[in-house]
């Protein structure tokens, strides 16, 4: 397990004082479970990216999750046509919160070179991005520094956030529904 | 390797059959072209494939071609036959109009025209009568229009980061 970084601690004889939500923070960051969603290219790099050269394990990330309903992390990879959208909603609609979603190469992110009639233009038109990778396709250092921002945000996000109004109106905004308190 | 058929013997065979129902011919590459009445082409198809001296029972390809300016035979259907046992390859063309794009399917000669035939309705909005399934395949199912119809941009008209002078809309 990576180390535990900015993690303030009062250490004290037999007991050990910090906030919840940094303690939570940590452990989300160093266990991010992603799910890839693989279509292309893009996939190939990020297969390269999971492999032993650049080794996603080393960040608590080697258990790749094939069912959304364990996944925190949603990495779309490669190009989205409109009739795997709806598939792609369905996806994200049943990981469980709290979730990311890490969009990985110019064609997940904006169609790319595909501008056509049957490809979706950037898949933040159907669910919420927190990262962009830009890249046809990006390096996996390019994936990786992706992934590091991710959990940059992991780390910082508050523990009430899925709850908040704000972020209700972003899923509102995609016609999905937030959760129930 | 070489052909046991020759053109002009295939196209005599056929011209001696259907008659006026072949409209013109043509030898691009050397590859024999025929454009026949639309409403002919489930007879010359069932006929090549019959018929024991030719034997072109297997179907390569079928599609279609949008011509905008070609009033009153728009879409082209274009049928390309190869008979195996002869090594000899024909191709076959029917023209229709945009205003009735309908041509009779030939799913009961060649199974495969099957999704070849949802295919060029998916495109190009070709009516097949007959056709046991005819729905897009492609294509999301709320599309509402045919995209390669001419009239349609090949690109997508929701993108917004693109300067639409340069990508010709």
């Amino acid at each position: 397990m990576g180390k535990i970084e900015n993690l303030q601690v009062i250490n004290g004889e037999g007991y050990q004082l910090s906030t919840l939500d940094k303690v939570v923070a940590a452990a989300r960051k160093n266990s991010v479970w992603p799910l890839p969603f693989a279509t292309s290219c893009c996939g190939i790099e990020y297969m390269a990216t999971m492999g032993s050269n650049y080794d996603l394990a080393r960040f608590g990330m080697e258990r790749m999750s094939f069912s959304p309903r364990q996944a925190d992390l949603l990495i779309v990879a490669g190009t989205i046509s409109k009739k795997l959208a709806p598939i792609l909603k369905q996806v994200y609609e049943q990981m469980a919160e709290p979730k990311w979603v890490l969009s990985v190469g110019a064609c997940a992110s904006s169609g790319g070179i595909f501008d056509t009639y049957s490809v979706l233009q950037g898949i933040d038109r159907v669910i919420p991005v927190d990262v962009y990778v830009p890249g046809c396709p990006p390096r996996p250092e390019q994936i990786i520094d992706g992934i590091m921002k991710i959990h940059e945000m992991v780390q910082h996000e508050p523990l009430r956030r899925r709850y908040s109004d704000e972020y209700k109106a972003i899923l509102n905004k995609y016609d999905i529904e937030g959760n129930e308190e | 390797m070489k052909s046991k058929l020759e053109n002009n013997a295939v196209l005599e065979l056929l011209k001696a059959k259907f008659g006026e129902r072949i409209k013109s011919s043509e030898e691009p590459f050397g590859l024999l072209t025929i454009e026949v009445t639309s409403e002919s082409v489930h007879d010359v198809i069932s006929w090549l494939k019959t018929e024991p001296s030719l034997a072109i029972s297997f179907l390569t390809n079928l599609g279609a071609v949008h011509y905008p300016n070609d009033k009153g035979r728009e879409i082209a259907m274009v049928y390309h036959l190869h008979s195996l046992t002869n090594n000899f390859r024909i191709r076959l063309k029917a023209y229709v109009s945009i205003e009735n794009p309908e041509i009779g399917t030939i799913t009961d000669i060649h199974a495969g025209a099957n999704w070849m035939e949802r295919e060029t309705y998916d495109f190009y909005g070709v009516i097949f009568t007959g056709h046991p399934n005819l729905t897009r395949i492609l294509n999301e199912d709320s599309m509402d229009y045919f995209p390669m119809r001419k009239e349609y941009h090949l690109e997508d008209a929701t993108r917004e980061d693109k300067d639409d002078r340069f990508f010709g809309r």
